[in-house]
């Protein structure tokens, strides 16, 4: 009982909803619907889980001094401060000129450009160390890499602007995008969207349930 | 014998699985919404004041107003057409707007339902205070600075009924029963013949186990990153699958296994996951707690923490598989950097050059989707990739039939095909 | 052939160190590159100058601080075209942690516009629920937004007078950088709703957004600083964009560069491993 139960709640409410989206009828409709807003509701207390965890575990090393406890001090403080202050201020903590504005403007705002600035750097060391021309394939890869790097730059578009307009790296660029990658994007969306049911219908049918709990 | 938490997780799989938002909300359905905006209130009586000398007039009423019940909805709209008053022009400030008025009897009281513009000659009632099996009546009242004219005519017995099924979805039902039935017949087949099917060699997935072995013999951890996404994301329910088979893996090699994670409900998943994996692999003792951490949903903050796992733990052995976005190449070149073995799969194409680059092996798009099935060799989960790849075929001489329809001028497959 | 060699141990804070020069040197004394314009932006351009001059034009801006650099010129541009045609602008965010950097755009914009908050533009704040609220838009959008980001009834707002659901808009602009974002508005909204729209995204997501431009899904598309450089020479602004285009212009040569030492570091350590 204790595993068929689950099972058969998943089966039931996956194809209950599989049917909402074909039945518009009130009898389909409402109760899919009350189940779609109640996942906020589960996810809501998912968080206070995830929360325990994570102050559990840094605590944890803080207080048994593992390395970079420091770090996960500082999270911990941050963690509660910005709780606390959002509490306090209550309703309005994004009005101007509180003080959890003032976190998000001057911290996370640029702690998270920050981060993902640091892309543009490892994009340069990745293609100095890995992209590597052994083959053919390769060659035409980094070929087609050079000219939408480029195409997609005022200074190759300045460099080519003498040539006629189908030879100028931006139209190239273009071309590039719309057509070859546009095909091969295309393979790989229906190919994973195709995944995506397969894995679908295997966890609401319970295929993957011998797999999930390593049962025969 | 099965754990109740492999179960719960079982549920919980379902649960994110069913409720995902689905494209399918048929418009009216019931959802909680305070009532609709009105304005501006109507005067109480829509008399015209008799227009004082030189003054702009009244507007001359609408007329030929009609009446449809919208096709395919839980019958919670209304479709209303009606011809513009002859004062209805852009050079004659006579004619602001129309009044929608219903009324439950022909002889009134008539409620205000919404304005629209001048210029309007439609409406969709789709207000909340509009029920199914309901009988109303419509009037359009014109209204301009000389005041309101009420049409001469009304509308109705309108009536909004809930339809059984959305007939604009039939091709996706057709499609979507075709691919259910491929994939069970399969199942069915594979299960009957007792043997398991042919599958392709896919050298991302082997690689997993040698990644593994190779973090035992260096006596480092295994880290698991299960993607950036929620469990509404069914690349992250894949990789909490195959989560599972690593954790066994992990197990048997006794190495240990370290997966930060986004959002609370993959964490919980992914700690039943785990445990599953060390029960299956005979060693539940070795289990710890503490290898899922729940670390943020912001995506940045989670960088920062993976990758400081990366630095100061060392892993010999990162597998990032689920849905990545920006991160992919912070997490991936920081990996490299640490000279771990790296290994990654996502179906977000924009995301896989730069697994290619910095991962020694790649799962692109759908491999993601047929690791559970290539790494049990269950034959029914191979069965379900058969019924998947037939599916693909289907597709393909469906785009080439619609390339050469719609070249011919023949617009039939794509109308079938769109839904509403 | 040393040399080679030598490129093949380079430590990789080297190259840290030349990409950010090359992105620095530019922005302090800017090199004023000519700019050009690619068809999606141009169409992108062209979508927003059809709609009537005066109408309700919905702006989705879903992105965080993160994206800034690529997304919040996007957004000053396109609002301020939209702006110079009298259009009411309705400003939502769905995206986690966007809606504070957004109110400051829109603020920023209305008042170097002069365009009166609440009569000519409106910032109707974050809403979670990513996919239903984009359907439940499509039902009332005042139901969905009751409030605005500062917390007024819109119902009492000028500007969303006559505003019910997609059919008020002639057109939706989304800016966006992740999920929720373009790719759910397509396949939520558009097939559904019919309502044309227009696009700006980060660089790294464009290219995945070019099946919808074919398909007509997307009137136009702008892509990443590129894209927003591109809208802005259209618009004849010198804008943060169009000065980052120098930065960028160097930095994606440099990247080329990268790939050429790179290889030429590989041949010398297998010729140099040869001998």
């Amino acid at each position: 009982m204790k595993r068929e139960l689950p099972l058969f709640v998943t089966a039931a409410v996956g194809l209950f909803m599989i049917l909402s989206f074909f039945v518009p009828h009130q009898v389909v409709s409402v109760p899919a619907d009350f189940l779609q807003q109640s996942a906020v509701i589960v996810v809501a207390f998912g968080i206070v889980l995830g929360g325990a965890n994570l102050l559990r575990l840094n605590l944890q090393s803080v207080v048994k001094r593992q390395a970079g406890w420091p770090y996960r001090l500082v999270l911990i403080a941050g963690l509660l401060a910005t709780v606390l202050i959002g509490l306090i201020e209550g309703r309005d903590f994004q009005a101007a000129g509180t003080r959890s504005t003032w976190i998000y403007d001057e911290v996370y705002s640029p702690m998270s450009s920050a981060m993902f600035a640091l892309l543009a750097f490892f994009i340069a060391s990745a293609a100095f160390r890995a992209f590597r021309i052994r083959t053919v394939e390769a060659g035409l890869l980094a070929l087609a890499a050079f000219l939408v790097m480029l195409g997609r730059v005022p200074l190759g578009n300045a460099l080519t602007a003498a040539l006629p307009e189908g030879l100028r790296l931006g139209p190239i660029a273009e071309w590039i995008l719309r057509v070859p990658q546009n095909a091969a994007n295309r393979a790989i969306l229906i190919g994973a969207a195709l995944g995506v049911m397969a894995t679908g219908l295997r966890v609401i049918l319970g295929i993957e349930r011998s797999y999930l709990s390593g049962e025969e | 014998m099965l754990s109740r938490g492999a179960a719960l997780a079982v549920a919980l799989l379902g649960l994110a699985l069913a409720v995902r938002p689905q494209p399918a909300l048929a418009q009216g359905q019931a959802i909680i919404v305070p009532p609709p905006v009105i304005q501006p209130p109507p005067s109480a009586a829509h008399v015209p004041p008799p227009p004082a000398p030189g003054a702009i007039p009244a507007p001359r009423p609408a007329r030929g107003l009609t009446w449809k019940d919208v096709p395919d909805d839980a019958g919670r709209a209304l479709d209303l057409a009606w011809t513009l008053s002859p004062d209805d022009t852009l050079h004659r400030p006579v004619l602001q707007g129309y009044y929608v008025m219903r009324s439950e009897n022909p002889g009134g009281p008539w409620t205000l339902v919404d304005s629209v513009a001048a210029g309007v000659s439609g409406y969709r009632d789709q207000s909340t205070s509009l029920q199914r099996n309901v009988v109303y009546f419509y009037r359009i009242d014109a209204y301009g600075p000389g005041g309101v004219t009420p049409q001469g005519s009304i509308t109705g017995p309108a009536i909004a009924v809930s339809q059984w099924f959305n007939h604009t979805r039939w091709s996706v039902l057709v499609l979507t029963m075709l691919f259910f039935a491929f994939v069970l017949f399969f199942i069915q087949n594979a299960q009957g013949e007792g043997k398991k099917p042919f599958v392709r060699r896919i050298p991302g997935i082997d690689a997993i186990e040698e990644a593994i072995g190779r973090a035992t013999e260096m006596g480092r951890p295994v880290l698991y990153v299960p993607g950036v996404q929620d469990i509404d994301e069914m690349q992250t329910v894949q990789s909490l699958i195959v989560l599972e088979s690593v954790a066994k893996t992990t197990a048997k090699y006794e190495t240990p296994l370290k997966v930060p994670v986004t959002y609370p409900i993959p964490f919980t998943i992914a700690q039943e996951m785990v445990r599953g994996g060390y029960l299956n692999a005979g060693r539940p003792e070795q289990y710890d707690p503490d290898s899922v951490q729940f670390v943020s949903p912001e995506q940045f903050a989670y960088v920062a923490a993976v990758t400081g796992i990366m630095l100061r733990d060392r892993p010999a052995a990162h597998i990032f598989l689920g849905a990545f976005f920006a991160e992919s190449l912070l997490l991936a070149e920081t990996g490299f950097a640490t000279g771990a073995i790296q290994v990654a799969g996502t179906a977000n194409a924009n995301q896989l050059p730069f697994f290619v680059v910095a991962c020694d092996y790649t799962l692109i798009g759908e491999e993601l989707f047929a690791a559970s099935a290539y790494l049990s060799g269950e034959p029914k989960l191979v069965g379900s990739l058969k019924g998947a790849d037939l599916m693909k075929l289907v597709i393909l001489a469906l785009v080439l039939a619609g390339c050469v329809l719609e070249t011919l001028g023949r617009h039939g497959l794509t109308a079938w095909l769109s839904t509403q | 052939m040393r040399l080679f060699e030598g490129l093949a141990r380079l430590d990789r804070r080297w190259i840290f160190a030349v990409t950010g020069l090359l992105v620095l040197i530019p922005l302090l004394w800017p090199l004023n590159l000519p700019l050009s314009s690619s068809p999606p932006v141009r169409a992108y351009h062209a979508a927003i100058a059809a709609v009537p001059d005066g109408s309700h034009v919905l702006v989705s801006c879903d992105f965080d601080p993160a994206a800034k650099p690529e997304l919040e010129p996007m957004a000053r541009s396109t609002l301020r075209q939209l702006l110079a045609k009298r259009c009411k602008v309705v400003v939502v965010v769905l995206y986690q942690g966007g809606a504070r950097l957004v109110g400051q755009i829109v603020r920023e914009v209305a008042a170097e516009r002069h365009a009166v908050y609440g009569t000519d533009i409106v910032d109707l704040g974050y809403k979670a629920g990513n996919e239903a609220v984009m359907v439940l838009m499509g039902q009332s959008l005042p139901n969905t937004f009751p409030r605005d980001q500062d917390g007024l009834d819109v119902r009492t707002l000028p500007i969303m007078r006559g505003v019910r659901n997609y059919s008020s808009f002639p057109l939706l602009v989304s800016l966006s950088t992740g999920y929720p974002g373009t790719k759910e508005y397509v396949q939520q909204v558009q097939g559904r709703f019919h309502i044309p729209i227009v696009a700006g995204v980060t660089a790294v997501t464009a290219p995945t957004m070019y099946p919808y431009l074919q398909t007509g899904q997307l009137r136009g598309l702008l892509g990443g600083m590129a894209g927003a450089a591109e809208y802005e020479r259209l618009l004849d602004e010198r804008g943060p964009a169009s000065r980052g285009m120098d930065a960028q212009s160097l930095a994606h040569v440099f990247v080329a560069l990268c790939i050429v030492l790179g290889n030429l570091a590989q041949w010398g350590r297998r010729r140099g491993d040869g001998a």
